[in-house]
């Protein structure tokens, strides 16, 4: 008998069948989850536990990290925005020490966006399945990691399993070529693919970025792409892990060491799609062709190049588009044809899981460097870790010159869910993931860019193409 | 845990407007209730009450003829964004127990098998026009049969006013049957036991990094 050849798998494959407990062979199969990550939101899952008298199977495989209610104004949960939020942060607590798991709370030097601190502290790895009760545990992906963003049901699920019944989802490789332009980042190149494909353009599918342009982005890049692909409707985002990637873990708390390191590396140099697999679809961007973009609507995937104007829903056929066009206008106050660089914001929030890595920070600083903004805003770091980073190479300081705010960790302004949102009416230049309607307060207009762009629009007080201020 | 469901006879309420996230379905600021407080009175809250926290009349689920729905229509990657079960919940106590979409986001679809409502993928071609039959048979309100719509979970079939005859939707039949039997998924898996510790013990072994 002669061994049958196995067939070409995608990374992604090849993580998801390493992971398989019960192999289903149409439908959901029942998936195994190294890594679960919670933070304060998690209280269903846990009631859920505590009144079936389950328990938490394993606790050292779950970490808590506090960071939707956290308040960013100190370290203390009594300085939350209401008794209510700051009985979150309580309520986190107690289930923390009932389960036992890995706590990083509000005041503890580890603590951070869960989605800043998993790559930070090792607790993300290649060819691990993570998962997290927010959506964009894509980000992890960017490891060569299998991670999605999970319900309160299924996280209890996971607690008390630690697996989870999972359909397998079709395979859509972007392949980016090019070499990108100054001012153009991982933030420009995400919003650029979901402005193609739109918010539900990849729906249903597991998107995995390739491509010979992958190589030359940072990790911090990576991230953000991974990040918002949740935006495109994709549940995972993934990247095959490079030198990048296992130099950074290197040392990391929660990742291999000794013996064990040499063990895994060897198992992760194995991880990218065989030459020969087949994707269910294929797109692709040269991103030497992008410029800095900025979204214009009230869904990600309303986003344009800086140097466009506001786009006008009489230019659309289908009826139904141009009603959601026009709605999307009405809610953003703007006018169709409005050069997008003429339009005035009102406050900035430079932070979140997409952009509030030490990368971001620089590159925000480097345009505030010397000049001052005439708008009020926060800068928020993505975790206790980079914010000592930051402040050590004086950016916090760049920062605060500028007339900003120098924030705790926090998910903060990106969901406002602590309470830091935007007054009523006004408009805000964001590095945040979601311009959805109200997010960032009743009533608020959000604009999502680069950290840089956002820089640039505090600089001049309106959207404003980057690239004019890193040649001044 | 879900309750059965095999059949849903009840008003369809149309919503429009394409990728409506969860923000929209429930704003961040509800999320600290617990289960047992109830999660209807948030749902679609600032595109239902004003300022003054006062229903918005215009808004469809304020409007006599579709305060009782039961189904909702919706449009084009409904229920986008935020994991926030929440969102889920809002829809359950209000009283939904089904809803028709082109498409949905992937984890409030997820989200929904797991609280007993379901969720259904049909063609924009077909819905388009049933949310425009809805919204015109609330202007003529002798007729409230033509608001209704009949879903059979057993048969995955569905019909209304407007259809001939019933027609079939898709459902993976393993969430069929959870749905159908109300399983528990917890006690279900947990029938898988001795599967999970065989494969743990075999991970430890192939990556034993993975579980520190």
């Amino acid at each position: 008998m002669t061994a049958l050849k196995q067939a070409p798998r995608s990374l992604f494959e090849k993580i998801w069948h390493q992971h398989l407990v019960v192999e289903r062979e149409t439908g959901p199969s029942l998936l195994y989850i190294d890594r679960h990550i919670v933070h304060e939101g998690s209280f269903h899952a846990f009631s859920t536990l505590r009144e079936r008298g389950l328990s938490v199977r394993h606790s050292g495989q779950v970490f808590g990290v506090a960071d939707h209610y956290v308040p960013t104004i100190s370290r203390n949960p009594l300085d939350a925005a209401t008794p209510e939020i700051t009985q979150m942060m309580t309520r986190f607590e107690s289930n923390m020490n009932w389960s036992g798991a890995h706590y990083f709370p509000i005041h503890d030097p580890r603590q951070g966006i869960v989605h800043v601190v998993g790559p930070e502290q090792g607790i993300t790895l290649p060819g691990a399945t993570l998962t997290c009760s927010d959506s964009h545990t894509s980000t992890h992906g960017a490891f060569g990691a299998l991670a999605f963003g999970i319900g309160q049901s299924e996280s209890a699920h996971v607690l008390a399993t630690q697996t989870l019944w999972q359909t397998k989802p079709a395979g859509l490789r972007v392949w980016l070529t090019g070499k990108r332009t100054a001012g153009v980042s991982g933030k420009d190149i995400i919003l650029a693919i979901i402005a193609k494909i739109g918010a539900a353009g990849a729906t249903g599918h597991a998107v995995e970025y390739a491509g010979p342009a992958l190589s030359a982005l940072t990790l911090e890049d990576r991230l953000t792409i991974c990040n918002m692909t949740i935006e495109a409707g994709a549940r995972f985002g993934i990247m095959a892990p490079d030198d990048l990637v296992f130099e950074y873990l290197s040392g990391r708390p929660f990742a291999p060491k000794g013996p064990q390191w040499d063990h895994a590396l060897q198992h992760w140099q194995t991880l990218s799609s065989d030459l020969d697999c087949t994707w269910h679809r294929h797109l692709e961007l040269d991103i030497g062709t992008l410029a800095p973009m900025v979204t214009w609507g009230t869904s990600p995937e309303a986003a344009l190049p800086i140097s466009d104007v506001v786009p006008d829903p009489a230019h659309t056929q289908d009826v139904h588009l141009r009603q959601s066009m026009h709605e999307a206008l009405t809610y953003m106050g703007l006018t169709p044809g409005t050069p997008l660089n003429q339009i005035k914001i009102d406050r900035i929030f430079i932070g979140s899981c997409t952009n509030g890595r030490l990368s971001d920070l620089r590159q925000a600083a480097e345009i505030l460097t010397g000049r001052r903004s005439k708008v009020p805003g926060i800068v928020v770091a993505g975790s206790m870790h980079v914010k000592r980073e930051a402040e050590q190479e004086g950016l916090d300081k760049i920062f605060k010159a500028a007339g900003l705010e120098w924030r705790e960790p926090g998910c903060s302004m990106c969901v406002g869910i602590n309470g830091d949102t935007a007054p009523a009416g006004q408009r805000v230049a964001s590095t945040s993931n979601r311009n959805f309607v109200g997010r960032q307060g009743p009533g608020v207009k959000t604009h999502l860019m680069s950290p840089a762009m956002v820089a640039a629009a505090a600089v001049t007080g309106c959207l404003t193409d980057v690239r004019a201020l890193i040649q001044a | 845990m879900n309750t059965a469901f095999t059949q849903v006879k009840g008003l369809a309420a149309p919503i429009e407007g394409r990728n409506l996230d969860t923000d929209q379905i429930i704003p961040a600021r509800f999320l600290k209730k617990t289960r047992a407080d109830g999660y209807g009175n948030f749902l679609f809250y600032d595109l239902r009450f004003d300022t003054e926290q006062q229903p918005r009349e215009d808004f469809v689920l304020n409007r006599p003829a579709f305060k009782q729905a039961t189904v909702l229509v919706c449009d084009e990657n409904f229920g986008c964004g935020s994991s926030r079960e929440a969102a889920v919940y809002a829809v359950a106590d209000f009283g939904i127990r089904a809803i028709l979409a082109p498409s949905f986001g992937d984890i409030f679809f997820s989200n929904c098998l797991k609280n007993g409502i379901l969720p259904i993928v049909l063609s924009e071609e077909l819905l388009r026009p049933l949310r425009e039959q809805l919204a015109r048979a609330e202007k003529e309100p002798n007729n409230v049969a033509d608001l209704e719509i009949n879903i059979d979970l057993k048969q995955c079939t569905i019909q209304w006013p407007m259809l001939d005859m019933p027609i079939k939707f898709d459902i993976d039949p393993f969430w069929q049957e959870c749905l159908l039997k109300g399983v528990d998924e917890i006690a279900l898996t947990l029938g898988y036991l001795e599967h999970i510790e065989r494969f743990e013990q075999s991970l430890q072994h192939t990556q034993p990094w993975l579980r520190p």
